[in-house]
């Protein structure tokens, strides 16, 4: 296997790296090593990628939380709730027998919370932020982002969002309660609920410092991927994880300012008297004076960001994935340019389909056919790459650990979930299906479980990456196992549940004969939330035991991979490298293509070797 | 006390299964990596063979023992016209991603299992890409895609068409508020009436413009009451927010939207009676629908169709229930009979009534067919007492003789009544309650009487047909201690001669 002659890391770089005189220019001003500096107003991308992983953490134990909260309501209706009254005060209601029930105002508070908080601070800032910040420089060969300032504003943005949407659940009308949608004229008038007064500023004043976040981000991802490659690194030679940071902040630069602009038209309804969505409205026994606006206006603007946000979310989890399948079953990704091919289609695509989240909003239905067509089209490239996913895994060696059970859990929930995105997409079907808990079962399959379980293989495998030591395996498969069984037995029953018409943002089914059926379905999906729940923490012990505690990595490149971030040494250092930067000098897939195990990137080609998936 | 036990138990498991980490992980050390990797290979690839056996195995018998709800299916069936072309696309999308989910499920768990790194293994296939692979695979997705996209673009086209400009249907009215809804019929003109938001007040919850006559003879039912096989047009909107019109049993939905009102067509296929005909066949159904009382009706017996709100409104939004009941057209047509105006149940001569003090063409005509059939009871009648007739609608200024102008309708009436009854001769006459001088009563009510001969003879109706009296107060109708009873007093009558 390992040849005589077979170099380290440090000669390769040595003899055919590249000398940007980084440690002599840059080492004290840019990074200088206060506790501050180093630890909170960092501005190396490894450190900044942590504060986004922790703080995502953070936000999905909250965001976990609030679910069971909300699933017991769900499943077990009649279930005295006062135990929850030190937390939650008066939004569980007490009634004469000292029975607690969460009010119904707080259970769509949880849940627009829960919706809000997952998909942007968990998926979008929990999964890009951390693995975008951590892997982008270290797999291209760069010091570091091209504007680090930038890249801890981005940080920072994120993290004060977070405070006023934490601060917002405790305003005493509440936080906004109208659907992580927050369509209007719910969302725009504090007298249609609650928490559409103070509690909906605050959940736009976050939002708009979430969206600078994001944005600030996404224009280092790709400025940085542009201009920072190292020697050798043309775009067809980057790892798919690559790819698809990329192609994800390019979604999100185009799509996140229409959210915005959707937002600062709302924020005029509500505090300068316009009517862009708002228009006849009769409500608290007053004709409101707004005429001519219309709230499907503000659906169309929010779902041209809604649409991609969803591709936002999963995109990273499919590099990842790529990128772990290949590493452990010892094996180029198969059609590597088909993946890219197909993360560019889904990309472009992703665009102009946002109707589909608005068939039965009241459209013209001959808008429909456009996005039913691109609807069903963007099914295509998503099933080539389950298809290359399974070719990656055939004819391998695959090595099980937690990172690579996640990334095959990974490819069985989207091929589960995305099959059900084929129903909704065919608007006839949705006329059925639509606002049910259809629709619920498969956002959640394919944002819930597989977008997570993408983040957990990019943890498990790059953990070494980040804190020089190895997540516990036996509790890692512990956690798998638990989880992949969990979010099946949550997700999976409500298929049937939305099938028979249960609409989704029901408080309680009992008003409804037809909906009324399913209390023994609802308490065995509660009961599996909750030991799924469960399960989750004994990630969140493993990550930060193993922080102090984990097995220390003793070699630079403990899976045998092939990209640049496994060249650097152990212990991390400012600007990745400790003298030149490394070049690249073939793709990053190859992987038994002779008697060699696997070919770093970085290593040179011998005589009459070919490379870039030719042999 | 049990809280703090269970939080106890939850830390103590939490502790073990640490531990189980860690030693686990010291025994790895011990063992090696390549001895630990390799049980680890072994065990996870066989639990992922397993789990996929059990996972595939638990989604057909789920999906065998929730098969009654399944669209199309059972009892599940729809109770519209178009309602079982969308359950066939739904079918046929099912069949054709369930052999992709179970193809590809097994393939990625068996080939993890396959591929699974195991001694002796060697090296793995450098299989970098293989285009007519990625041809074949791009192109048979797409094509299916294509398929179900032709026939679903087709269904949805004709679904969602509206009614022809000289199309015949039901026209119908829902209005969402938080939370309820509002239902209007347009009555017997068969036109639903304008509104204006600026108009709701308590008694006039929908805002309607009562200056628009077609708003007259609009109707609030409290359920929705449909005839089988009619097309159907419900007129959606909502009064406050965004709320949704959804019949799931008819397959229909549409977002109602503040401002901007949808619609959605649809035909009914089966009455309330056949769909519990149709459920009583499933033991579900027999259950008692209560069942703190088994003795009681059944769920067959008890279903009824259901609208209910599919978009987030606020608080209440789960709450918005209302019955639909599809009846045989005959039945439809006899709830209609019986079911009144909304405009003169409730706001016909209120303040709100723009009409007030006037007599509308509805009024009238249907004032004229009551005292047609009045006279026509009289002219046929045996008894006495049925040729004394009331003049409701012929109305004085207070205390004097001179008519009102709305008197003319039944003057009207009266004067066309004789002319075509050449022969008849009756008796006018008046009639006061006791309140004031009795002589002075007496006087009026004779000069009462006599202005209506005078009008009718105005008319063209001979003389000497009318007799005029003034009988006073001598002659009450009802009691004279209330008002009631008084004004009921101060009348004019006809009697037949």
């Amino acid at each position: 296997m390992a040849e005589a002659k077979q170099l380290t890391a440090d000669q390769i770089i040595e003899e055919y790296g590249y000398d940007d005189h980084f440690h002599e220019h840059h080492d004290e001003d840019k990074y200088q090593s206060s506790f501050i500096t180093h630890y909170i107003f960092s501005q190396d991308h490894k450190m900044i990628a942590k504060q986004f992983l922790i703080t995502g953490m953070f936000w999905a134990f909250v965001g976990g939380l609030m679910s069971l909260i909300f699933r017991l309501q769900l499943g077990f209706p009649e279930a005295d709730l006062a135990w929850l009254r030190p937390f939650m005060g008066k939004w569980i209601i007490l009634n004469d027998a000292g029975i607690g029930t969460l009010s119904p105002e707080f259970y769509y508070a949880l849940v627009t919370m829960h919706g809000t908080i997952l998909v942007f601070f968990v998926l979008t800032a929990g999964l890009s932020g951390t693995f975008s910040n951590l892997l982008i420089p270290l797999q291209i060969g760069a010091r570091d982002m091209a504007s680090p300032l930038l890249n801890m504003l981005s940080y920072w943005f994120f993290f004060l969002a977070g405070v006023i949407m934490f601060l917002s659940l405790f305003l005493s009308t509440g936080p906004f309660a109208g659907g992580w949608v927050a369509y209007p004229p719910l969302s725009a008038l504090p007298q249609a609920s609650s928490g559409s007064g103070a509690g909906m500023t605050m959940w736009l004043v976050s939002l708009v410092f979430f969206v600078v976040s994001v944005l600030l981000g996404g224009i280092n991802y790709i400025t940085t991927v542009l201009n920072l490659r190292t020697k050798g690194l043309g775009m067809w030679r980057l790892p798919l994880t690559i790819w698809a940071f990329f192609v994800t902040a390019v979604l999100g630069l185009l799509s996140f300012p229409v959210l915005v602009s959707g937002f600062l038209l709302l924020m005029f309804d509500r505090s300068l008297g316009t009517s862009f969505y708002l228009s006849e409205i009769f409500i608290g026994g007053q004709a409101l004076d707004h005429v001519g606006g219309s709230p499907i206006l503000y659906q169309h603007l929010f779902w041209f960001l809604g649409h991609p946000e969803v591709y936002i979310i999963i995109l990273p989890a499919m590099g990842i994935v790529s990128e772990v399948l290949s590493v452990h079953a010892r094996k180029p990704i198969f059609g590597y340019k088909a993946m890219v091919f197909s993360i560019l289609a889904i990309g472009i695509l992703s665009f102009i389909v946002w109707a589909h989240h608005m068939f039965m909003s009241g459209v013209n239905p001959f808008l429909a056919n456009f996005f039913i067509l691109f609807t069903l089209i963007i099914a295509v490239p998503s099933a080539v790459k389950v298809f290359n996913w399974i070719a990656t895994i055939y004819g391998g060696k695959m090595r099980f650990n937690s990172a690579s059970l996640y990334a095959i859990g990974f490819v069985s929930m989207f091929i589960s979930g995305g099959l059900t995105g084929i129903f909704l997409g065919n608007a006839a079907i949705d006329i059925q299906m639509h606002d049910t808990y259809f629709v619920v079962a498969h956002f959640h399959i394919v944002m819930g479980v597989a977008a997570f379980f993408g983040m957990f293989a990019g943890i498990y495998h790059w953990y070494p990456k980040l804190y020089g030591r190895f997540m516990n395996e036996t509790l890692g498969k512990i956690h798998f196992w638990g989880t992949l069984i969990g979010a099946y037995v949550i997700f999976w029953p409500m298929h049937y549940i939305g099938i028979a018409g249960v609409p989704r943002r029901y408080y309680s089914f009992d008003y409804f004969d037809t909906f009324a059926q399913f209390s023994d379905l609802n308490a065995f999906i509660t009961v599996g939330a909750i030991l799924t729940f469960a399960f989750q923490l004994v990630f969140v012990i493993n990550f930060f035991m193993s922080i102090w505690r984990g097995r220390k990595q003793e070699t630079r490149n403990p899976w045998g991979a092939t990209t640049l971030e496994w060249t650097t040494p152990i212990d991390r250092i400012h600007g990745n490298w400790p003298h030149k930067i490394p070049t690249v000098q073939r793709w990053a897939y190859d992987y038994y293509k002779d008697d060699r195990e696997y070919v770093s990137q970085i290593t040179p080609l011998e005589e009459g070797e070919k490379t870039d998936g030719l042999h | 006390m049990t809280v703090l036990l269970i939080i106890l138990c939850l830390i103590l498991l939490g502790v073990v299964i640490v531990q189980i980490g860690r030693v686990t992980e010291l025994s790895d050390r011990i063992r090696g990596e390549r001895e630990a990797q390799k049980s680890s290979d072994f065990w996870n690839s066989r639990l992922l063979v397993v789990f996929m056996v059990l996972f595939l195995g638990a989604t057909f018998w789920s999906a065998y023992k929730y098969k009654n709800f399944m669209l199309g299916y059972g009892p599940h069936t729809a109770a519209s016209e178009h309602g079982p072309s969308l359950d066939n696309i739904f079918l046929v999308t099912l069949i054709a991603t369930g052999i992709v989910f179970v193809l590809t499920q097994i393939l990625l768990f068996w080939y993890a299992y396959k591929y699974r790194d195991q001694e002796g293994r060697g090296r793995t296939l450098f299989m970098p890409h293989d285009n007519r692979l990625e041809l074949i695979w791009t192109a048979v997705p797409a094509i299916v895609m294509a398929f179900l996209v032709l026939q679903g673009i087709n269904v949805w086209n004709e679904v969602m068409a509206d009614v022809d400009e000289d199309e015949e249907y039901v026209h119908i009215e829902a209005t969402g508020f938080q939370f309820g809804w509002a239902l209007r019929y347009p009555g017997p003109d068969g036109k639903l009436g304008s509104r204006n938001y600026k108009r709701i007040t308590g008694t006039n919850p929908l805002g309607q413009v009562w200056e628009d006559q077609a708003n007259l003879d609009d109707f609030q039912p409290s359920e929705i009451v449909l005839p089988k096989g009619k097309k159907v047009r419900v007129r959606i909107t909502a009064r406050d927010v965004l709320h949704n019109f959804n019949l799931p049993h008819f397959r229909m939905k549409m977002d109602a939207v503040p401002g901007m009102p949808t619609h959605i067509v649809f035909t009914p296929s089966m009455t309330t009676e056949e769909y519990r005909q149709k459920l009583r066949d499933y033991e579900e159904y027999q259950e008692p629908y209560d069942p703190e009382d088994p003795e009681g009706p059944k769920k067959w017996e008890a279903f009824d169709y259901e609208l209910a709100c599919a978009e987030l409104c606020g608080k209440g939004h789960f709450s918005m229930r209302k019955i639909v009941r599809i009846v045989e057209e005959d039945e439809y047509e006899a709830w209609l009979a019986e079911q009144q105006s909304y405009y003169f149940q409730t706001v016909r001569n209120s303040d709100e009534d723009p009409f007030k003090g006037q007599i509308l063409d509805a009024e009238v005509k249907q004032r004229s067919e009551e005292f047609e059939a009045a006279v026509t009871m009289a002219l046929t009648s045996e008894n006495e007492a049925d040729r004394v007739l009331e003049l409701d609608y012929i109305y004085f200024a207070t205390g004097t003789a001179e008519l009102e102008e709305n008197s003319k309708y039944q003057l009207s009436d009266l004067a066309n009544f004789l002319t075509e009854n050449e022969e008849i001769r009756v008796e006018l006459s008046g009639h006061t309650d006791n309140t004031g001088d009795p002589a002075f009563n007496r006087e009026l009510s004779l000069k009462r009487a006599q202005a209506v001969k005078n009008y009718l003879a105005d008319q063209g109706v001979k003389q000497d047909r009318l007799i005029a009296r003034g009988y006073g107060d001598i002659k009450p109708k009802d009691t004279n201690d209330s008002e009631e009873g008084r004004a009921n007093n101060r009348r004019t009558e006809l009697k037949i001669l």
